[in-house]
């Protein structure tokens, strides 16, 4: 049946209260079991040979004296995963990243790979591979990767978005341009004009459990794959393609997964234990270390900005423009555009512009990061924002709202916003306490703003109730931060029934249809809105039974705080029936009872948020210190309010480590010289304060209960809070990410020198 | 390379095993004993994920050999929990939403109960130095802290 997803303002019992997660004692325990706790009878190890090189032509692999060790039972190269993409260029790049293909592309890019007996066997195997390779010139940074003369990274490519087409091959991808209006003409009727260069270093996401799997293929070409992965359903659709497998016939079963915050949404090594199982015909289980982890998955961009925003005296933007370029490793994507699109979605601006570059360099392929691209583009705009405030003498926070976007603004990037949260958002920050706390010596204030689109798709989920009046939720969105919790609270308000009734599961791919990956923040908007409608139809079926029942119409039902209930004056003798009573009789009155529901949960409603930070900063050292931070975001609805706390401080912290350490360091070899938690460091515990909280709910119109997706949108405002913080604790203004002590210190320096020069 | 024999305690029962001398400790619960409570997060003691202790002193699980475990006691997550009932950290880490994923939850259940067992009534700056060494990356240790102190009165009121 059709389902409205519109908003109606329902008045709700559970939803919004704080019950314990079901998973809890799982974890607690450590019997939750995620990607590298699964074991299979015979199972082998498999490793990966990577290159050591940043760029390199591939000119012959040896494996025969590694295939010959006592132990190893299969060993694979891309000789045994032939292109069956059929023109599917994406999906070759994906076939070419798990494997190259003639050529590295990157430090750590995969060659070739073993299944042996135990870890050291296979270990062992790999260094009696001999890869000859002629070494070739690389690039790693964005702007010199797009010099004329730079090293061509992908031969092929030709860039997109520009008139006339180009005939030769370039590093730049594509170029896409948003906006509207006359920026020069907006900036010729500005009294302030302020223009910078910005940069930001490459980061990864850093969950704490590295890419694990357990690979079974047979010779009857079915297989079944255990794995830590966002989106079982994508990761069986590519799989199967990549090693020309029936779909149908490949299982996916998500793990428990130890963090994700987008790096799990692609496939890296799963191709190849599933290639290594079906060759050794036998289990194969797969497990990155963590140096792996760091050279050959999916970070995010490094890039290169500048923002131009001009102004009159009394605060009102009359142009901005941006110009963005963003890495996006060694495969085109579209993380410049992403760039272009957020920069200036925050504001109601009449004259416009964003220029998004997508450049090619000899770094891994990059995957999405919480909000992907949109942290750094805010981080330009909002360092500017604030160069403007104080250029017309104008508070950083009025500014903004003078210039927040509202409902019905046109956003640069296209849409006419509905109901947003960017102004609620800056006018809680103008009232906070933290705003007018006293700063102390070499202290600094800083806040941003920032912006995610959110994100629907297609989601599928199964509800069925027992003969006891508990109800089995299933869901095909991965559980990343305690959504089924949420979900739980949904079906239970729904169906009204306690909490405790409901149990909700992550199902395998076998046991509902197709799920899109759990991306986009899409969790709990879109599976809480099947679930919604799932709930709905298993209504029907009650409310149907109800009626066979007493033997009346089923109009004459009516579903009330968890029972049936007999309408009209002549029903009046017919007590109630309570999903309990229903559910017991239910093998005599037609079966099972369940409620399915399919959707594409279209209408993801944007977020925004506002961020306030303290941070100290010691002029002799520059070390920084975060002193005090507060979140404001808006939720739509917030279901589980401690899960969305959790994300909002989550991605502050994030972004936190970002801003102020986070970095991948590249030598001139081209090879990655930090792969490891100890070289790149990510906040721990002492490093942070506490990290306040405020929840906004401004109800997106699209849900029926308000929801908008929470888990991305707070790592967007916290590279540009903390740089204006720095820069106004150390009185100089910080253009590069990470603001770690030497670059401080460098700015604090040359700031000086050129006072005491003027 | 021939395997060494180990006799240890494990949890508070009495086991046996053969191991590689190259084979951490780490390797030795997962593999062997089917102890997979531990995670491997860095396997170069960097992340706390494989936090067990070792006759009571906190130690990273991926830096000590299985061979070393000989004649010694060692706890681990699967240990906590006390006659069946789960410990005041494991219940207050769910009460305060402690954990998001889960995957550094053993690791700091394992660390801050090596700290309550020096330090029963920790403020908020020993709780952040102790929990130092283990890295969570989806809850800005918020609520992690907030937990282990809610535990902390919760273990010296069972005391008195």
């Amino acid at each position: 049946m059709a389902h409205d997803t519109k908003f109606t303002n329902q008045e709700f019992k559970i939803v919004g209260t704080r019950p314990l997660r079901p998973d809890g004692v799982d974890k607690v325990t450590g019997r939750a079991k995620y990607g590298a706790d699964a074991f299979a009878p015979g199972q082998l190890v498999g490793v990966v040979l990577r290159s050591p090189h940043a760029h390199a032509k591939i000119k012959k692999i040896d494996t025969s004296k590694a295939e010959k060790l006592k132990g190893v039972k299969a060993v694979i190269t891309s000789a045994d995963l032939p292109d069956l993409t059929k023109g599917d260029r994406g999906m070759l790049d994906t076939l070419e990243n798990c494997m190259a293909r003639g050529r590295a592309l990157y430090d750590g890019h995969a060659v070739a790979a073993v299944a042996a007996i135990d870890a050291e066997t296979a270990r062992k195997a790999l260094k009696l591979i001999k890869v000859d390779y002629e070494i070739l010139p690389h690039v790693t940074d964005v702007d010199e990767a797009m010099k004329p003369g730079a090293p061509i990274v992908q031969p092929h490519v030709r860039t997109t978005g520009v008139e006339p087409k180009p005939t030769k091959a370039s590093n730049v991808s594509q170029v896409t341009e948003f906006g509207h209006g006359d920026v020069e003409a907006g900036f010729a009727r500005a009294d302030v004009v302020i223009e910078r260069s910005y940069k930001t270093e490459q980061t990864h996401q850093g969950y704490i459990e590295p890419h694990a799997c357990l690979a079974s293929v047979g010779p009857d070409g079915q297989g079944e794959l255990w794995v830590t992965t966002q989106g079982h359903f994508t990761f069986r659709t590519v799989c199967a393609t990549l090693l020309g497998m029936d779909i149908a016939k490949l299982k996916v079963t998500s793990s428990e997964i130890g963090g994700g915050f987008g790096g799990k949404t692609h496939v890296w090594v799963e191709p190849l234990a599933l290639a290594l199982s079906r060759k050794a015909n036998r289990p194969v289980k797969l497990v990155m270390t963590r140096d792996e982890v760091f050279r050959a998955t999916g970070p995010t961009c490094s890039t290169s900005i500048d923002v131009k925003i001009g102004a009159t005296k009394d605060g009102r933007i009359t142009a901005a423009k941006a110009t963005l370029r963003y890495q996006d490793g060694a495969f085109p994507s579209i993380w410049g555009m992403l760039g272009a699109m957020t920069s200036w979605a925050c504001y109601d601006l009449e004259n416009v512009k964003s220029i998004g570059y997508d450049v090619l360099v000899n770094r891994p392929k990059v995957a999405a990061y919480r909000a992907p691209s949109a942290p750094m583009a805010a981080f330009a705009v909002e360092s500017t924002m604030d160069l403007v405030a104080a250029e017309i003498g104008m508070d950083p926070v009025d500014f903004r709202i003078k210039n927040a976007a509202k409902e019905g603004t046109r956003a640069s990037y296209g849409p006419t916003y509905g109901p947003i949260g960017i102004g609620p958002t800056l006018q809680a920050a103008k009232n906070h306490p933290h705003m007018k706390a006293p700063l102390k010596k070499n202290q600094g204030r800083g806040m941003a703003c920032g912006f995610w689109f959110n994100f629907g798709g297609q989601t599928c989920t199964d509800l069925n109730i027992g003969t006891d009046g508990t109800v089995s939720l299933t869901v095909g969105t991965v559980d990343v931060g305690g959504a089924r919790a949420s979900l739980s609270l949904i079906a239970a308000e729904e169906l009204g029934i306690p909490y405790e009734r409901v149990k909700c599961t992550i199902g395998d791919t076998a046991s509902l249809g197709h799920n899109d990956t759990t991306e986009g923040s899409r969790g709990t908007f879109s599976s809480g809105m099947a679930t919604i409608f799932a709930a709905r139809n298993a209504i029907e079926v009650l409310k149907e039974r109800a009626a066979k029942t007493w033997d009346i119409d089923v109009a004459d039902v009516e579903w009330r705080n968890g029972s049936a209930v007999a309408l009209r004056a002549e029903h009046g003798n017919l007590n109630e029936l309570t999903l309990a009573e229903l559910a017991a009789a239910s093998p005599r009155t037609g079966g099972p009872i369940a409620g399915h529901n399919e959707v594409v949960a279209d209408g993801a409603g944007v977020s925004f948020a506002t961020h306030i930070c303290d941070i100290e900063v010691d002029p002799e050292t520059g070390k920084t210190q975060v002193i005090r931070y507060t979140v404001i975001q808006d939720a739509g609805k917030a279901i589980h309010p401690d899960y969305v706390e959790g994300q909002f401080q989550g991605a502050a912290a994030q972004g936190i480590g970002w801003a102020l350490n986070e970095e991948y360091v590249y030598g001139a070899d081209g090879r990655l010289q930090n792969a490891g938690f100890l070289d790149y460091r990510i906040p721990v515990c002492s490093d942070l304060p506490f990290i306040d909280t405020q929840i906004l709910e401004i109800p997106n119109p699209n849900h029926p209960y308000g929801v908008r997706g929470v888990g991305e949108t707070s790592i967007v405002p916290p590279l540009a809070a903390i740089a204006n913080a720095v820069s106004n604790a150390a009185g100089v203004r910080m253009t590069h990410i990470p603001m770690s002590p030497p670059r401080i210190l460098k700015a604090i320096k040359t700031a000086q020198r050129e006072r005491t020069a003027g | 390379m021939s395997g060494i024999h180990v006799a240890t305690t494990i949890n508070g029962d009495a086991v046996e095993y053969v191991c590689d001398p190259r084979e951490t400790l780490l390797d030795v619960l997962r593999n062997r004993l089917g102890l997979t409570g531990a995670k491997e997060g860095c396997g170069t003691g960097d992340c706390g994920a494989c936090s067990v202790t070792l006759d009571g002193r906190l130690v990273c699980a991926c830096l000590v050999l299985g061979a070393e475990a000989q004649g010694r006691e060692v706890t681990t997550v699967e240990g906590l929990s006390i006659d069946g009932a789960l410990h005041p950290l494991q219940t207050q880490f769910i009460a305060h939403a402690a954990l998001q994923c889960g995957i550094c939850t053993p690791g700091f259940l394992v660390a801050a109960k090596a700290l309550l067992d020096r330090n029963p009534d920790p403020n908020e700056q020993e709780i952040r130095y102790a929990l130092a060494g283990n890295l969570c990356r989806c809850t800005g240790y918020d609520k992690i802290v907030r937990a282990v102190s809610a535990a902390a009165k919760d273990v010296r009121k069972k005391q008195r």
